[in-house]
This record gives structure tokens, C-alpha cells and sequence, in this order.
């Protein structure tokens, strides 16, 4: 049999185009029927046949349209981009199909179905996600176990932090140096002291009732300002001359960099203490900083060290030959620059930390997800895993991704100005 | 006397010492200070250090454990049995999590609009969850809703996926070693096959399909073992059992627990989207004048992503790749999370928990993660090292 009739071709364009497109057309229409009615037009073929023939129908269509240089603008796009050849008209049908399949039911469940009123688990009843939950646990899942009355200083903290970030980029250049040793330096210490209270006329909040998003923004906060320091010092350390100091960097940076977080935190939990004289009591918290600080100390020495090797060497004889010492050398000439390089990479070091922080449950530190795990073995609100987790996914996943968005941009920014 | 001299003297040598020696004291006080710390600690609750505990009965059970294991073994065993745990799900994830990775890092440079977009938003959906909250989300919220024992999901008989677990058939295999031997003899057989055919290649130039018959002597050597060597194998199938009225379980075959699927799951699915960047930007790491170059002295497709383009690109994907690796096996330790019998759950939390030993066991745990991580990165670093391009 001569199948040369079925290659497409320029010569009879607009019947290949009819026919291919109606044989899509009718996958489509096969696909569509049997998803949202559950009617199956096909259903005289046998049940495997039947399953797949939006698939052959779409196929064939696909096949029958494939003309290059058709003239036709539409078609050549189409072509180019989505059915280049057999197998690629297959993935974008698979890809079609399943969007045409899973993206409705996904939805009904995300906003169409779901129960928005209400207070208690009862109120959700159409069979969709039950944001009341969420909804009454908002309180919680931002600010944890801080007592409601004193939830303002916490906002109060943070909103002062976000003007201050804003405001840097608005004052002349020669404020912008103290506002930042500002948020540096003193900022910590005074947001610190008003989120713990104790003085001033603020009642004192233990850390333990700490939590929630919030946790996770001051413990990411606290670690990434302290790690920094450390890591750049130990960066240096490692690329120093003399043998006691690189090694004792190397080994302390591999050290952290080969365990697992979790094993730090528990280091932290419950071996720390032991280290320390017989009854002195450091705070969960702290301890839990101590940790996290020291772990991702070692990954940003790896970051900096990464910038000080890609300094040339003209920069390190140029300072030297200006009779310039090692610290001078470093904080005047070869620091400012190396960092200036590895901004990205900061900021992804940042991204892990920010992902890293649900970790501290295992001391008993709920921030986000561990005040999602709390909520859903409420005996009130049993069966409520799915919601919770998807809506604390949500939110470190909008962080996460600004993040990330952010330091590409930055990273391209940096590679055009060099 | 010349102080001039002196100073000079200082300026030179001493300068580099003194640092050095302030460092050195300075981790010497530490490691003291701690030392007595401990020991007056240790001594306060009536232990004292050793590592004597190892050998005592651990009396406590694991639910998951790949060797002979109950509560009336050691605690040395009860740590193997974790260790065990640990390396079978770093297994399964870095296997999935390459071939995830490695499938999604070519879609997203497929010409396919559709596929490439759908690999980039797979990246970035995975990448920006916290790998904990993944793993809370799979095992809680995803295999809870799975159907109770009675109603298992059937895959076509023989396999079982239910809210207690994944029950699959178990391999009974007499003669067992000799089928292992075979393939053993077999991969022997292709080093020097494809030694010989290099050989061959570069005198005469004459091209042996080392591939197919590759495949053949891999195939071909344990299927003999079958017909003459005495080897058999048989499926053992899970069975729904009632034990009372409302009570059914699966006996027989091999039964998944679900921390293990959630885990491995969420491990290879979160890592997959970093080893597909990585492939990303090996392949398009490698210049495009290459691939031209190829094809203008009449390689065909294969032969240039083959010979031309993967040779390039392993070398840009391997390093970061292998960092990958560690981290997921690091990551494997969230299963504490979970209450998966890895090595942090079994032998950091139960055993700690039993004995007390803080210092003993979480160095022991941190020291064996330590080598796991050195271990990985040296065999890579050999690897890497023959990848590398050899400049004559």
C-alpha cells in the first residue's frame, strides 16, 4: 500500500490543515467529554484503545499538519515549537492532556469547593480545602505561642526593620554607611530586646512561646548577620599562609559542612550543655543560634573563599606594594571587591538558611511548619494535615522563590557591569 | 645588644608564629575547659566516658530494619541497623533523583515550549519548599489519604499500595550466588571486550559493537544461569489476610513502610530539581562551535551527543552533581522527622534516650556522617579526576 499519500505536504496545505485540525480537535473534544462529563465518546472500542484515542486522534493531527516553511506564520510557529516531530507532538499532547485533566480538580479544591467562612471544622462541608482552618490558626502560625496582647512588638520590630532596610536606599550615600552598621550592630540587639521584653515596663516573653513565620524570620536574621563575620574570617583563615590556622579552618569548615543540620541542632540540644559548667543555663534559643551560625559559617567561608580566589593576583601586590599589612591589605582592597562578587551566592546561602529553619523543631521550636504540626494533632482540627502544610508550603514558597528571583537578577547585574 | 636587629628578627619569623600559637592555646584551653566541664557533668549523673555501652543489650525495637535485628541485640547492631536505613534510602533517592533530574534537565532545553516551561516550573515549584515541609506534606497529607488495608489500590495483582504501606512480591531465588557470580563474570568479560575493542579501534580502526554485545553478555550470561546453572526464581505474593473481624493484613512479600516512600520521595523529588540545573548548565556549557564542529565532519546525532557533547558536559555536571549526592544523603537524616528508622532517629534519639550518653553517641553519629560525606566526595574527586581532560 502506497502510504505517500498521507505525507503532508505544501502542495494540498489547506486540506492537511482541515483534517489535522479537526482530528485534534476531536482529541480535544474526547478528552474534554470524558474529564468533565464522563461521557466517553469511544466507548465501542475496547477499554485500552478507547483510553488512549485522544492521543492517536491528536497524533495523527499533529502528523498531518507538520509542513515546513508552509508559508503560513501560525502554522510554522506551532510547528517549530511544539511539533518538531512525532515525539515532540507527543509531549505537548501529554502535557496538554494532563493539564486539561489535573489543573480543574486542583482548582475545585484550591478555591472553587473550599470553605472559607466559618470557625470551627464543621463549617467545612463542600468537600474542597477548608481554609477556615488556616484562617483560625493565622494568629498562631505567624506569631506562635507570644501572648496576643503583646503581638504589636513584634510587628513594631519588624516594621521598624523593613523601614529601616527601605529607607537605605533613599538616604544620600554618606548616611547609607551608618544606617547599615546601624541595622548591623545595634538594630539586632534592640529588636531583640523588644521582641524578649523584661525591661522597660514590657513583660518579659520566654522564647519557648516564640514561633511561627516570625521565629523563622528572626532566627534566618540573626544567623545570616552572625555567620557572616565568622565565615569571612575563616574564609581567610583557610587561604592563610601559616599551617596551624589553614588547618584548624579547613578542619572546622569540613567538619560542619559534612554533618547534617540536624545532627548540630541535637549537638546543640543535648550535647552542648554538657560542655558547659554544672548548672548554667543557656537559653534554647540561643543555643539553637550558636548552632546554626556555626553550620552556616562554614558554607559561607566556602562563598567568600570562592570571591578571594577569583580576585586576580594584581590586586593582592598592588595593596602589598603599597607597603599595605595583611588586615589593612583585606579590609581596604581585597575584601570590598571579593564580596562585592559573591553577593548571589550570599543570598543563596541565605535561601538555605531561610529553608533550613523549620529545622529547629527538634529542639521544640515551632516556627511555621512546626506550628502547622501542632495545629493539625488539635483534637478540634484532626485531618487538617493537607491544608496546613500547603499553606505553610505557600508561604516559604513565595519567600523562597522573591529570594531566588532576587539574586538571579542581581547575579546577571553583576556579570554585565564586570 | 641591637634591638633594631630584634625587631627585625620579629618582624620575620615571629610574626608568623605568634598567631599560630595563640590559635593552637587558644583550641587547647577549649578542648580542656570542655574536657573538665563534661567529666565533672558525667561525673555528677554517675557515668563516665567509654564506649563500653555499644556492646550492652539495646532492648528497644525498630520497625523497619534491613538485617536480623530485635530488642535483644547490642546497641553496635541497633547503630548498623540505622547506618543500613540510612544508606538504602540515600540509595534510592540519588538513583531516582538522577534520573528525575537528568530527564528534567533536558526538557528544559527541549524545543518544546510546553515541556520546557513545564521542567521550568517544576524547578522552581521544588526547589523554594523546604525539603521538611515536603517531607511532612507526602507522609502526613498525601499517603494518609491513601485507602485503608481492605481497599488496597491493585496493581495488577501482584502489588499492593495502601495507607500502611506499599506491599510488593518478593524475589525467592535458589542458587542465589551463582546467579550473582554470573553477572559479576559477565561485567569482567566487558572490561576486556571493550578493552580489546579500544584496541582494535586505534590499530585498525576497525569499529566492534561493544554495546549490543554488552547487553547481550548482560543479559544473555545470567539467563544461562537459569537454564543449566541451577538458579530459579520464584515471587512470593502478598496476601490479604483477615486476622479478625475488621483487622486485614498483607502477609508474604516485601512490605514498604510509608516513611520510607515519603522519604525517598521527597528527597529525590527536592534534589532532582538542583542535578537538573546542574545537567542545564553542563549541556549548555558546552560551545555551540562543538557541536557544529561535529557535525561538519558527518557525525550523526547520536554520535555527537554521545562522543561530542556528553564527554563535555559530564565534566561541567559531575562536580556540583556529587555535592548534590552528599547533600541528600545529609538531607535523609530529616527521616528523624518522620520517625523512619534512620541512624539520627535510632541511634541519636532511642539509644540516647536510653543511656545517656550524649557526648559518645552524637559524636559517633556526626563522625559517621562525616566519612559517609568523605567517602562520597573522594570516590567522586577519583572520578572526576578521570574525567578530567587529559592535556598532552
Amino acid at each position: 500500500m502506497n502510504l505517500s499519500i498521507l505525507k503532508s505536504d505544501k502542495k494540498n496545505l489547506n486540506s492537511f490543515i482541515a483534517v489535522g485540525s479537526t482530528l485534534i480537535f476531536i482529541g480535544f473534544i474526547d478528552i474534554i467529554l470524558s474529564s468533565f462529563f464522563s461521557t466517553n465518546i469511544t466507548s465501542f472500542l475496547p477499554d485500552k484503545i478507547s483510553y488512549l484515542t485522544p492521543l492517536l486522534f491528536g497524533l495523527f493531527g499533529l502528523y498531518l499538519i507538520r509542513i515546513e516553511f508552509s508559508g503560513n506564520k501560525l502554522l510554522d510557529k506551532v510547528n517549530t515549537n511544539f511539533n518538531s516531530s512525532n515525539f515532540n507532538a507527543l509531549l505537548t499532547l501529554l502535557v496538554i492532556f494532563s493539564l486539561i485533566k489535573y489543573i480543574p480538580p486542583l482548582l475545585n479544591w484550591f478555591v472553587f469547593d473550599a470553605n472559607f467562612a466559618g470557625n470551627t471544622k464543621e463549617d467545612c462541608t463542600s468537600g474542597g480545602a477548608c481554609w477556615v482552618f488556616v484562617k483560625v490558626w493565622l494568629n498562631r502560625f505567624v506569631y506562635g505561642l507570644y501572648p496576643d496582647s503583646e503581638q504589636w512588638r513584634i510587628n513594631t520590630a519588624f516594621i521598624t526593620l523593613f523601614l529601616l532596610v527601605g529607607g537605605s536606599f533613599f538616604v544620600p550615600a554618606r548616611f547609607k554607611k551608618y544606617i547599615i552598621i546601624f541595622l548591623l550592630f545595634i538594630y539586632p540587639i534592640i529588636g531583640l530586646k523588644l521582641i524578649s521584653g523584661g525591661d522597660f515596663g514590657l513583660k518579659y516573653v520566654e522564647t519557648g512561646a516564640w514561633g511561627g513565620l516570625s521565629l523563622t524570620f528572626i532566627v534566618s536574621a540573626f544567623a545570616l548577620i552572625l555567620c557572616f563575620p565568622i565565615g569571612t574570617i575563616l574564609a581567610l583563615g583557610r587561604r592563610s599562609k601559616l599551617p596551624a590556622i589553614r588547618y584548624t579552618s579547613i578542619g572546622f569548615i569540613e567538619l560542619w559542612r559534612g554533618v547534617p543540620l540536624i545532627t548540630v541542632l541535637f549537638m546543640s540540644a543535648v550535647m552542648f550543655p554538657m560542655f558547659l559548667p554544672d548548672g548554667t543555663y543557656v537559653d534554647k534559643l540561643i543555643r539553637v543560634l550558636i548552632a546554626i551560625t556555626l553550620f552556616e559559617a562554614a558554607y559561607m567561608a566556602e562563598v567568600v573563599r570562592g570571591g578571594l580566589q577569583a580576585l586576580p593576583k594584581g590586586q593582592y601586590e598592588a595593596a602589598k606594594s603599597l607597603g599595605m599589612g595583611y588586615w589593612k591589605m583585606h579590609f581596604l582592597i581585597i575584601l570590598p571587591q571579593a564580596l562585592k562578587l559573591v553577593i548571589p551566592g550570599i543570598a543563596n546561602t541565605f535561601l538555605a538558611l531561610v529553608k533550613d529553619t523549620p529545622l529547629i523543631f527538634v529542639v521544640g521550636l515551632l516556627e511555621l511548619a512546626g506550628m502547622v504540626n501542632l495545629a493539625k494533632t488539635n483534637p478540634k482540627w484532626l485531618g487538617m494535615a493537607m491544608e496546613g502544610y500547603v499553606f505553610a508550603g505557600l508561604v516559604f514558597w513565595v519567600i523562597c522563590y522573591v529570594m531566588s528571583r532576587y539574586s538571579q537578577n542581581l547575579e546577571k547585574k553583576l556579570k554585565t557591569e564586570r | 645588644m641591637n634591638f633594631k636587629n630584634l625587631k627585625l628578627n620579629l618582624s620575620n619569623k615571629n610574626k608568623d608564629l605568634i598567631p599560630q600559637i595563640l590559635t593552637v592555646v587558644f583550641l587547647i584551653l577549649i578542648v580542656i575547659y570542655f574536657t573538665i566541664n563534661a567529666q565533672s557533668n558525667m561525673g555528677n549523673r554517675g557515668i563516665s566516658f567509654g564506649f563500653g555501652f555499644l556492646s550492652q543489650e539495646s532492648s528497644f525495637d525498630i520497625t523497619f530494619s534491613l538485617i536480623d535485628y530485635d530488642g535483644s541485640h547490642t546497641y553496635a547492631r541497633a547503630f548498623l541497623v540505622g547506618l543500613l536505613n540510612t544508606i538504602l534510602v540515600s540509595a534510592i533517592g540519588i538513583f531516582f533523583a538522577t534520573i528525575l533530574g537528568v530527564t528534567i534537565g533536558i526538557a528544559r532545553l527541549s524545543q518544546n515550549y510546553l515541556v520546557a516551561k513545564s521542567a521550568e516550573w517544576y524547578v522552581e515549584i521544588f526547589r523554594n519548599i523546604p525539603l521538611i515541609l515536603q517531607i511532612f506534606f507526602w507522609y502526613f497529607a498525601a499517603l494518609r489519604a491513601l485507602p485503608l488495608t481492605v481497599d488496597s489500590i491493585n496493581f495488577y495483582d501482584i502489588s499492593f499500595l495502601n495507607v500502611k504501606g506499599w506491599y510488593v512480591p518478593k524475589f525467592v531465588w535458589t542458587n542465589f550466588s551463582i546467579f550473582i557470580y554470573s553477572i559479576i563474570f559477565a561485567f569482567i568479560l566487558i572490561y576486556f571486550l571493550a578493552k580489546y575493542a579500544q584496541n582494535q579501534r586505534d590499530k585498525f580502526g576497525k569499529q566492534i559493537p561493544t554495546l549490543y554485545i554488552s547487553i547481550l553478555l548482560i543479559i544473555g550470561l545470567p539467563f544461562l544461569t537459569f537454564l543449566i546453572g541451577g538458579v530459579s526464581l520464584s515471587f512470593e505474593i502478598p496476601e490479604l489476610t483477615q486476622l479478625s473481624k475488621t483487622v486485614y493484613v498483607y502477609r508474604g512479600g516485601v512490605s514498604i513502610i510509608p516513611e520510607l516512600i515519603s522519604l525517598a520521595l521527597a528527597l529525590s523529588m527536592y534534589t532532582a530539581t538542583f542535578i537538573a540545573e546542574n545537567v542545564r548548565a553542563g549541556i549548555l556549557g558546552v560551545s555551540k562551535g562543538q557541536k557544529e564542529a561535529a557535525a561538519s565532519i558527518g557525525l550523526t546525532k547520536g554520535q555527537i551527543l554521545k562522543l561530542v557533547v556528553m564527554p563535555q558536559a559530564l565534566r561541567i555536571i559531575i562536580p556540583p552533581t556529587t555535592n548534590q549526592y552528599l547533600n541528600l544523603t545529609k538531607n535523609s537524616s530529616l527521616a528523624a522527622a518522620i520517625a523512619y528508622p534512620d541512624i539520627v532517629l535510632v541511634f541519636a534519639g532511642t539509644a540516647l534516650m536510653q543511656t545517656g550518653r550524649a557526648i559518645e553517641i552524637i559524636s559517633i553519629t556526626m563522625l559517621t556522617y562525616l566519612s559517609l560525606s568523605l567517602s562520597i566526595s573522594v570516590f567522586m574527586n577519583w572520578y572526576n579526576k578521570k574525567m578530567a581532560i587529559k592535556e598532552k
